[in-house]
């Protein structure tokens, strides 16, 4: 056994060595992202095809790690350690861009992907609603403050409101809207009507799902399945229904329903792109101006990313709500001219 | 006193009935769990496959079979459009089943290979296996959506059943039917292999020093206790360790399997230790004495005699210990191993991922194909932790000493 034994710890040894002096600090030929799981499928479809376009490209390494201890490691610093990308579900803080500069990373592309988001929508010829994150929550939880919910009408709900029976078509509890749904609007709206919710949701996770974000199964919201061309069919047979679905299926469909205005913003590609409409929020990729060039292939990823995103695209099938067309040029120009992020741009 | 007789019969055999129900029990529950996993896994290893005519002539592909040889060839056919050519041949022969929506995303991919492997097929008519999407897989295999079903039976015997060989040569994919179990699977084989090199040596050479030249004091007390509590330290403390002594300090690659290795070696080192100070303290001392007696030097006696009767109990702790940081997950998330990487590391350095780390990423994918996907994994993990215990026994047999 002595004969073994040596071998096997001087191996180790050096192997160790070895890596600690080529892996840490040098070049690195894989592409590094991380930050938000609602981005993170998409990027995956995107790391996929960029793969199957470059053969002998090196496989991106895609970490799910939440926007907020992704924006961490991203403003880390420049090189090899630190990943390249970060995927965002809301946009850069100022604080963020300040550690990040601070960090000797300067130049970064903030480029939005797409929207995940949640329109309401009513018939052309409805009662002209205009809603509450408050209201809805009131109208659609399955236990609003606690109690089950007995809300039949909208005039139940806020008395300023139509007497009309709330009925509202909307998608099944697998889908990424619905989270959506419950992330955006009803969370919001739980905070608005009891501020007491607030500590709740920072205490007790659980808690705050059950009271703040469970949908009511009694009838008034109706699942209508994953198919959002239906839930607008609906609505032109039927004017005093809600809709709940993807922003580009009220774009597509302006003709036969309008959106509803929450909080007093109507949906509309400007409201959403800035952020103002409280049931959008955009997606966003960070990218390292500096690693452009050292990370080979980093910008064709990115190029790729342009590539997918349109509405017909591998990533609106996953379920991506593309950008308004506006936003997609903008962020097409960013990534081919390699414009970085200005601090006055950020809140 | 005929009664307190009967009494302590119906005792003993409440006591060995319940040993029985016990064992009987864990039986129960470990049938359950390999039967469900294979009833639900062993579809993962099968694909669905479709006919798909293609006919080159006609597609124009401005790719010469001569641009096909070595490694340009996969950018020739990239560059020429083959994956356009698919959709369209598949929207021209199934336009009833949902034209290119039938196939695989990956399914481009088959017939690159195809091409690549004959470049005469850019001048004839050829039909190709294809695989299908996860839906119409499903279906084809057990029961799916109404519309799956639908294609199923419209499309009739142009698809078949074939072992999905990509799932043993593939890593991770976004697409269930893309899917490959090989990246976590050298993943997990380039970890264990960093934990085992480490761990080993030096859990080995700490029992033989605690045991056969250390001085019993204050000191070397501290040092059992410590060790004694590190083996029972939870695994994510390890992983919060490693983050921050290899990846913050050392600046070693995150998501890497030397990483991941050497964490679960600070992990694994306590058991062997353990396991090796109790192998050792079995050997007779009258083994040592007559070994020094005759002349040998302490070195001599510990590397002669002392290690090769102990081997076998010290194999035993380190098979423990590995099967242990097989099934490992949680400090491996904290180093980043957790990341979708597309295709199987090639170095110790490469980012990777293991296998219970990828049964935990595919268990949490939304798509339905990915639960036979992450049956089958399951099932690659436990023939590997059967192979790695197995010739572990297998050394132990061989070492095995009686006297």
């Amino acid at each position: 056994m002595s004969r073994a034994a040596l071998p096997f710890a001087l191996l180790a040894l050096s192997s160790a060595c070895h890596d600690q002096a080529s892996g840490g600090a040098g070049a690195r030929a894989q592409i590094k992202a991380v930050g938000s799981s609602t981005v993170y499928p998409f990027t995956t479809i995107v790391a996929e095809q960029y793969l199957a376009n470059n053969p002998g490209a090196r496989p991106p390494v895609i970490e799910s790690t939440g926007t907020g201890a992704g924006m961490r490691l991203f403003c880390a610093g420049i090189g090899a350690a630190h990943p390249d990308i970060v995927n965002a579900s809301r946009r850069m803080k100022r604080s963020e861009f300040e550690t990040c500069a601070k960090n000797g990373v300067r130049d970064i592309l903030e480029v939005q992907v797409g929207i995940d988001g949640v329109a309401f929508a009513e018939a052309k010829a409805g009662p002209k609603m205009a809603l509450t994150p408050a209201d809805i929550y009131r109208a659609l939880a399955a236990a609003p403050g606690g109690k089950a919910n007995t809300a039949r009408t909208w005039r139940d709900v806020n008395p300023s409101l139509p007497a009309t029976p709330i009925q509202v078509y909307g998608p099944p509890a697998t889908s990424g809207t619905r989270d959506a749904l419950a992330e955006l609007i009803l969370a919001r709206g739980c905070i608005d009507s009891d501020p007491t919710a607030k500590q709740l949701e920072e205490s007790d996770t659980d808690a705050f799902k059950a009271r703040c974000q469970r949908v009511r199964e009694d009838g008034a919201y109706i699942d209508a399945g994953e198919n959002d061309n239906l839930i607008v069919q609906k609505l032109t047979a039927n004017p005093d229904a809600l809709g709940i679905f993807g922003y580009s299926y009220l774009e597509e469909n302006a003709g036969s329903v309008t959106g509803v205005p929450i909080a007093g913003v109507a949906p509309s590609s400007a409201t959403i792109a800035s952020g103002e409409y409280p049931g959008a929020r955009p997606l966003f990729i960070y990218v390292k101006k500096a690693h452009l060039k050292a990370v080979p292939g980093l910008g064709r990823f990115v190029q790729q990313y342009t590539a997918l995103w349109g509405a017909s695209g591998p990533l609106a099938r996953r379920g991506l709500i593309p950008a308004p067309s506006v936003v997609q040029a903008q962020a097409a120009a960013i990534v081919k001219r390699e414009t970085p992020l200005r601090e006055a741009a950020l809140k | 006193m005929r009664r307190r007789i009967a009494r302590r019969y119906a005792a003993e055999r409440r006591f060995r009935w319940l040993g029985l129900g016990a064992i009987v029990l864990s039986a129960a529950f470990l049938f359950f769990l390999i039967i469900t996993m294979v009833m639900q896994g062993a579809a993962g290893f099968l694909e669905t496959r479709v006919q798909l005519p293609i006919d080159f002539r006609a597609a124009e592909l401005n790719v010469t079979p001569e641009q096909l040889r070595g490694d340009r060839g996969d950018l020739a056919l990239a560059g020429a459009g083959l994956e356009g050519v698919v959709d369209a041949a598949a929207g021209a022969a199934f336009p009833t089943a949902g034209g290119a929506e039938l196939l695989s995303d990956g399914a481009w991919l088959r017939v690159r290979n195809a091409v690549k492997a004959n470049p005469a097929l850019l001048r004839q008519q050829v039909v190709i296996d294809v695989p299908v999407n996860s839906d119409v897989d499903m279906a084809f295999k057990r029961a799916g959506t109404p519309a799956a079903e639908r294609i199923v039976s419209a499309m009739g015997d142009r698809l078949s059943s074939g072992l999905n060989h990509d799932f043993f040569g593939g890593a991770d994919s976004s697409d269930p039917t893309r899917v490959g179990i090989w990246g976590a699977l050298k993943g997990s084989l380039l970890t264990m292999l960093v934990t085992l090199l480490i761990a080993f040596p030096v859990g080995v050479l700490s029992a033989l020093y605690l045991e056969e030249y250390a001085p019993r004091n204050r000191w070397t007390d501290l040092i059992e206790v410590s060790i004694n509590n590190l083996a029972a330290v939870p695994s994510i403390i390890f992983g919060l360790l490693g983050l921050a002594v290899f990846l913050n300090t050392f600046g070693l690659p995150r998501s890497a399997p030397i990483v991941g290795g050497l964490t679960l070696a600070l992990m694994t080192m306590p058991v062997i230790v353990i396991a090796g100070r109790n192998a050792i303290k079995a050997v007779p001392p009258s083994i040592r004495d007559a070994a020094l007696g005759v002349g040998a030097s302490p070195v001599q006696v510990v590397f002669h005699h002392v290690l090769p009767l102990a081997l076998p109990g010290i194999l035993t702790g380190t098979i423990i210990g590995m099967a242990r940081a097989l099934g490992e997950t949680a400090p491996l998330l904290m180093i980043g191993m957790r990341a979708f990487i597309a295709a199987p590391p090639e170095g110790l350095t490469d980012p990777a991922t293991v296998l219970p780390v990828q049964i935990f990423l595919w268990s949490d994918e939304v798509a339905r194909g990915f639960v036979e996907k992450t049956s089958a994994a399951i099932i690659v993990l436990l023939v590997f932790l059967l192979a790695m215990n197995g010739l572990a026994i297998y050394l132990r047999n061989r070492f095995e000493t009686r006297w």
